[in-house]
């Protein structure tokens, strides 16, 4: 049964790390639907979050196949309800009919415009996946000129790390 | 001590117990030629005809040894003509250390003469690689390639040393020789649950594969088999580690096993797979593959459970320490029923095997040139093949008197393998080589007579000549109504002259007396011998399995 997943992966923070790990899922021929990578609590290592559907063949292969290359330190699959967030930047067209109606839900999706001019804004929303979707098609009546999102980071609830999980 | 670059990779190849090393001079490893040259007392370099045959000469020295192999060659096409080399490798579980030369630093990333992003091209095809920025790094750096490269599942390990990091200078402190990362042991609870399954079984098959091969386990395993009453087979990488002569080892299963061998796999309710990766070639359809047994897998991969075969028990850790226990903890077993009909299943296959050879009217038959080599040839024999028919009945027909006498491309299937490896595995054992090739595959690296010949080597050389490119025209007579397209070579080639040209002796053989004569010779020479031996160009290899069939499509004969 295909199910949504999330792999967090401590990788040595080295030069070339993103296409070795990269280059794997292509060779093996995963298909994953997000892939962040940053700086972690220790300067050693990166993060990298990819989220991804696949059955459990598909989980356990690209647990094993990336446990197999030399600078992943740790894969884990993180629990069904992690904290999830994504930031995404928008910019929207400002006629002046939909004004309001935009400053409403920026307000309601607790947005920020951080970039405003009488043709256009630059709204910055942050949280869960989901809640950007719905932001994104609350503004495509609006006119959407441009928008980047990051993909998601994520972590378990609790006092749980990876390193000690 | 203070050294330059290509000195601490010479000091460190020391360190690291390396005694011979297979390579080609250039532009960007000049230093590392010089350090070489300085050194030429502790380290034996062997100077090939082409980078590939170099890269499979390391990779035949490590089959033949267990040790690491290495090999060295110079930035862009030095480098690029390792990768096939280092592909076989890796497809093997070979663990290899290729050095290659590139570019200084200032002139990476430039496209400058002969500059290769050699890690980029090979990162699919190593275990790891490294590209060294700084002097400071390289002894670690090489110290950690041998690491990866024996530890756990072993495999190559490329170091791109760029020019400038050669000619630098630094501290060096020789270290002992870097140990092989220990295998977890498999926990009690599993080993007990894998004991269950095999003492619960009637129908034993004990499946040896590559991963057992450099183990030295082949007397223990006959020694489990008899205890549980089990029949024993092989995958193709599986072969020459366990003695033959036990009337329970049925030989190489798969696409072309023995019958006996992949019938009683099909038949048992339980097997035990050790170091076996269920390739393609060996299972054909996986949704068919051994339907009544349940699996129990020992591997050091945990990516190798449940990969290809689903299994029914997987224990990933050290291979030979977790069988140890099992076959400690398992009850004795009688399966006079089991035993009766893979003797049965023997004589099938003795049967047709006769009835092929009954109805096989050349002059001189692939099974009459495997008998020859099997009586004649020297104690502790490495067997080493290129690819194609002439492996596949080499896999059949040779019987193996040792471990590590198995040198083979199986994973990759490299034609152009065999000479090299052939070269690598003589140089590292100094036992009697031979290396069975087509004229097809010999074709492709046969420059490395030249080597043979220059560093006197006695590799007897049986070129199985049909002059066409055998299994792809038995796939083509098979699969593809006998539309022979570019497997008829026509070739004007004289291959005893060509040996001959070498400096290479060079005989020729039609008739099964002229081969038993010509190999009696060739094994007593001084330096490499080639045999040409004219065989049918439509001998077949059976049984096969047709790609991705199941075990009752299983051909036994070709009309």
């Amino acid at each position: 049964m295909e199910n949504s997943f999330i792999l967090a992966v401590y990788v040595d923070n080295t030069v070339g790390v993103l296409t070795r790990v990269t280059a794997m899922f292509t060779r093996r021929g995963f298909n994953i639907d997000a892939l962040t990578v940053g700086e972690t609590e220790r300067s050693e290592y990166s993060r990298i979050t990819i989220s991804m559907a696949g059955d459990k063949y598909v989980r356990e292969q690209m647990i094993n196949q990336l446990k197999k290359l030399e600078v992943v330190k740790k894969v884990e699959v993180l629990d069904d309800a992690p904290i999830k967030r994504e930031l995404m930047l928008i910019k929207v067209k400002n006629e002046a009919a939909n004004r309001a109606d935009i400053m409403t839900a920026v307000d309601v999706y607790r947005a920020s415009v951080i970039d405003y001019s009488t043709e256009g804004m630059c709204i910055e929303v942050t949280g869960n996946p989901s809640k950007i979707d719905a932001f994104v098609k609350l503004m495509q009546p609006f006119g959407i000129l441009e928008m980047c999102r990051t993909g998601i980071v994520a972590l378990d609830r609790g006092t749980t790390t990876l390193l000690n999980k | 001590m203070i050294l330059n670059g290509a000195q601490i990779l010479v000091e460190t190849l020391i360190e690291q117990g390396v005694t011979d090393v297979f390579g080609y001079p250039g532009g960007q490893v000049i230093n590392i030629y010089d350090a070489l040259y300085e050194y030429k007392d502790k380290i034996n370099h062997v100077l090939t005809a082409h980078e590939q045959g170099a890269s499979h000469a390391a990779d035949g020295y490590s089959r033949a040894t267990g040790k690491v192999g290495v090999c060295i060659a110079t930035s862009g096409p030095g480098a690029t003509n390792l990768v096939t080399g280092i592909a076989t490798a890796m497809l093997d579980s070979i663990p290899l250390v290729a050095i290659t030369g590139n570019v200084p630093n200032s002139l990476i990333g430039k496209d400058s003469f002969q500059e290769i992003d050699i890690t980029g091209v090979t990162m699919p095809i190593t275990k790891h690689n490294f590209f060294v920025k700084k002097i400071e790094d390289l002894a670690p750096t090489l110290r950690q390639a041998f690491s990866i490269a024996k530890s756990g599942r072993p495999g190559p390990v490329l170091v791109d040393i760029p020019k400038d990091v050669q000619v630098g200078k630094c501290e060096f402190t020789a270290q002992g020789v870097v140990e092989k990362k220990p295998l977890p042991k498999v926990k009690e609870e599993r080993i007990d649950e894998a004991v269950k399954l095999i003492n619960e079984a009637s129908r034993p098959y004990i499946y040896v594969g590559g991963g057992a091969a450099g183990l030295g386990m082949g007397k223990e395993i006959v020694a489990f088999a008899e205890k549980i009453d089990a029949a024993i087979g092989c995958s193709f990488m599986g072969l020459s580690a366990v003695p033959q002569e036990s009337e329970r080892f049925l030989g190489m299963q798969g696409m072309h096993g023995h019958y006996a061998s992949s019938m009683s796999q099909n038949e048992a309710d339980l097997i035990l797979a050790i170091g076996v990766r269920f390739s393609d070639r060996a299972t054909g359809n996986v949704s068919k593959f051994a339907k009544k047994s349940k699996i129990v897998q020992l591997d050091p991969d945990s990516a190798e459970i449940n990969k290809n075969v689903h299994v029914d028990l997987g224990l990933v850790g050290d291979i030979y320490d977790s069988f140890k226990r099992i076959s400690e903890k398992c009850v004795e077993k009688s399966n006079p029923a089991w035993l009766d009909r893979v003797r049965e299943l023997k004589q099938e296959e003795l049967a047709f095997e006769a009835e092929i050879a009954a109805a096989d009217g050349a002059p001189l038959t692939p099974k009459q040139v495997f008998d020859i080599i099997n009586e004649e040839k020297l104690p502790a024999s490495v067997i080493t093949t290129d690819v194609g028919q002439h492996q596949m009945w080499t896999a059949q027909y040779v019987q193996f008197d040792k471990a590590r006498r198995w040198v083979s491309s199986g994973g990759l299937g490299t034609m152009g393998f065999g000479l090299g490896a052939a070269m690598g595995a003589y140089v590292a054992t100094k036992d009697p080589t031979i290396l069975i090739t087509g004229d097809g595959s010999f074709g492709m690296n046969l420059n490395e007579l030249a080597t043979a010949v220059t560093y006197k080597m006695p590799i007897v050389i049986v070129l199985m000549n049909n002059g066409v490119l055998g299994m792809v025209r038995q796939w083509q007579t098979l699969f593809f109504g006998k539309r022979y397209s570019n497997t008829v070579l026509e070739r004007k080639t004289d291959f005893v002259k060509l040996a001959q040209a070498f400096g290479a002796e060079g005989y020729l053989a039609e008739t099964p007396i002229e081969f038993r004569k010509a190999f009696q010779k060739a094994v007593k020479a001084n330096g490499p011998v080639v045999i040409d031996v004219r065989i049918d160009k439509d001998e077949f290899v059976l049984p096969m399995l047709p790609p991705g069939g199941a075990i009752d499509d299983i051909i036994t004969k070709v009309k």
